[in-house]
């Protein structure tokens, strides 16, 4: 038990998701609308979908603090919040909220930030500091 | 109209929730002769054969081997705990199609000699689906996903912590009146066995927020069977037939603005109901998956026994207690939160409201004709499985 234990990510190699994760490593969160302009929960199938880059700012349609987990690192960061975060263009993601646990509520705005990986980076979302306009 | 073409003839709960040194096989086939002496018939009677796989992949060629039947029949239908209500649906149906005269369901789990930690344990798969891929860096744990959905009730309707722990509550006392169960919590090492309050779940430690330990399931070992036959053959059986007259499936899955406080239950419940040609006010026994009390509550609404965003009130002060009347009795042998939860509980929601309607629960309801087994399979705030199926009395 030398190693800090580091977070889990997800697999690059996956065919729907991979180009989601690659821009990620660019620090763009991207997402997806129809033929008719509907916004598509990602990564669900959608013939003829266009990939578009979102501003990273919503709000906390839930939540939960974490505080028991088996895996070693999650352990290693509870208490921690992971939410639902609506986005203002219309899509829905699980997430991070990076943010004192007793601070978080349902309605909250949020913008994302990025934790770097090799290859990739994690959406972390955090309070917005700006009032949405 | 309410059929009478299939009816729950055997059953059998496997009494022990620490197994020791038994097998998932070996807790199936005990279970499957126990549940078809009960109903006076024999291996060599079963020709169809259920199974959701809990024992290994090939489990519609497995299970048959190791039985040593030879079924014309086979569902691996593996939905999580919802399984086996899919499964009772499926037996049913083919029962009334001619395809099988005599079904038998098994279950089998050694999730606590394993140590399994279900709710709060997460390996993310080496080959994740696309959607599960979206969700490997997050570290939303079993139980952190059903407290999304209480997160959201409780915002939206107002529902309390207490509302919540009323549902522990109560099937903690129904439990207290079950020797297994009993036994059961002592063999998990629960200090407490007698009943417990409203208090008691509030000052259990919180595992995901709004959720406390006592808001969730046990982890036991445990299995069972259920055996489901046709008409003809149920009226030789040595137990009265609990006959199955409406069943509904559906899943659900997350989306864009998609509201997390109703499931799949909301389309499950409706066919249901309407097949049987029964409105949920007649039902005198509501087995309803509990993983945790906001899945009840959950449940509850979607299935039209209270409003949505009502079932806070309509859980408080001991309604859904056996010994109450004008609301339905709720998992009178303790469910998921205080008998057993081997990690898939669907089996046990059959077999409970089969003892009802029978007359031979721990805590029976006099007079009770008409049941729900309502099961969940999945994850309540993500991606989950819902299957509604309706019981009468011959």
């Amino acid at each position: 038990m030398s190693e800090n234990p580091t977070r889990p990510l997800p697999v690059l190699t996956e065919a729907d998701t991979a180009e989601f994760w690659r821009a990620c490593g660019e620090h763009r969160l991207t997402y997806g609308t129809g033929p008719d302009g509907e916004v598509v929960f990602f990564p669900r199938r959608t013939e003829g979908a266009q990939v578009r880059e979102s501003a990273g700012r919503g709000v906390v349609y839930t939540f939960t603090v974490v505080r028991r987990h088996g895996h070693p690192y999650f352990r290693s960061r509870t208490p921690y919040v992971v939410a639902y975060v609506d986005l203002d263009e219309g899509f829905r993601m699980l997430a991070e909220v990076d943010a004192d646990p007793g601070a978080v509520h349902v309605g909250m705005r949020v913008e994302v930030g990025w934790e770097d990986h090799d290859e990739t980076a994690v959406p972390v979302f955090r309070p917005a500091r700006t009032l949405a306009t | 109209m309410a059929g009478r073409a299939a009816a729950i003839v055997g059953i059998h709960e496997h009494p022990s929730r620490r197994v020791d040194g038994l097998s998932k096989w070996q807790i199936k086939a005990e279970s499957a002769a126990a549940a078809l002496a009960d109903a006076g018939l024999t291996l060599a009677d079963v020709d169809a054969v259920y199974d959701a796989g809990e024992t290994g992949p090939m489990a519609g060629i497995a299970v048959p081997e190791y039985l040593g039947i030879s079924p014309r029949l086979v569902d691996t239908t593996a939905v999580g705990g919802s399984s086996y209500e899919f499964h009772a649906a499926h037996a049913a149906r083919d029962i009334a199609a001619g395809r099988a005269r005599v079904a038998l369901l098994t279950y089998g789990s050694t999730a606590k000699s394993e140590s399994r930690a279900i709710g709060t344990g997460a390996r993310p798969p080496a080959d994740p689906a696309p959607g599960i891929n979206m969700e490997v860096p997050y570290g939303l744990p079993l139980i952190g996903n059903y407290a999304l959905v209480a997160q959201r009730h409780m915002r939206e309707y107002g529902t309390t912590p207490e509302q919540l722990a009323e549902v522990a509550v109560t099937t903690r006392a129904h439990a207290v009146r079950n020797p297994e169960a009993v036994a059961g919590l002592a063999a998990l090492g629960i200090r407490n066995t007698g009943e417990i309050t409203v208090d008691d779940v509030l000052g259990s430690r919180l595992v995901a927020d709004p959720l406390h330990l006592l808001d969730c399931c046990l982890v036991s070992d445990g299995g069972g069977a259920v055996v489901i036959a046709a008409a003809d053959v149920a009226r030789d059986c040595r137990a009265a037939p609990v006959w199955i007259t409406g069943s509904g499936e559906a899943v659900g899955y997350p989306g864009n603005g998609r509201d997390i406080t109703t499931s799949a239950a909301a389309l499950s419940g409706p066919p249901a109901f309407a097949e049987a040609g029964v409105r949920p006010e007649d039902v005198d026994i509501a087995m309803i998956y509990d993983s945790f009390t906001i899945t009840v509550l959950t449940l509850l609404e979607d299935l039209g026994f209270a409003k949505k965003g009502e079932g806070g009130p309509f859980v408080e002060g001991g309604r859904l207690r056996f010994d109450r009347p004008g609301a339905p009795a709720l998992n009178t042998d303790g469910g998921g939160l205080s008998s057993n939860h081997p990690g898939m509980r669907g089996i046990f929601l059959l077999i409970e409201a089969a003892r009802q309607l029978r007359g031979e629960s721990t805590a029976q309801v006099e007079g009770a004709r008409t049941a729900v087994a309502h099961g969940n399979g999945g994850l309540l705030g993500t991606r989950h499985a819902a299957a509604t199926v309706v019981l009468e009395r011959g």
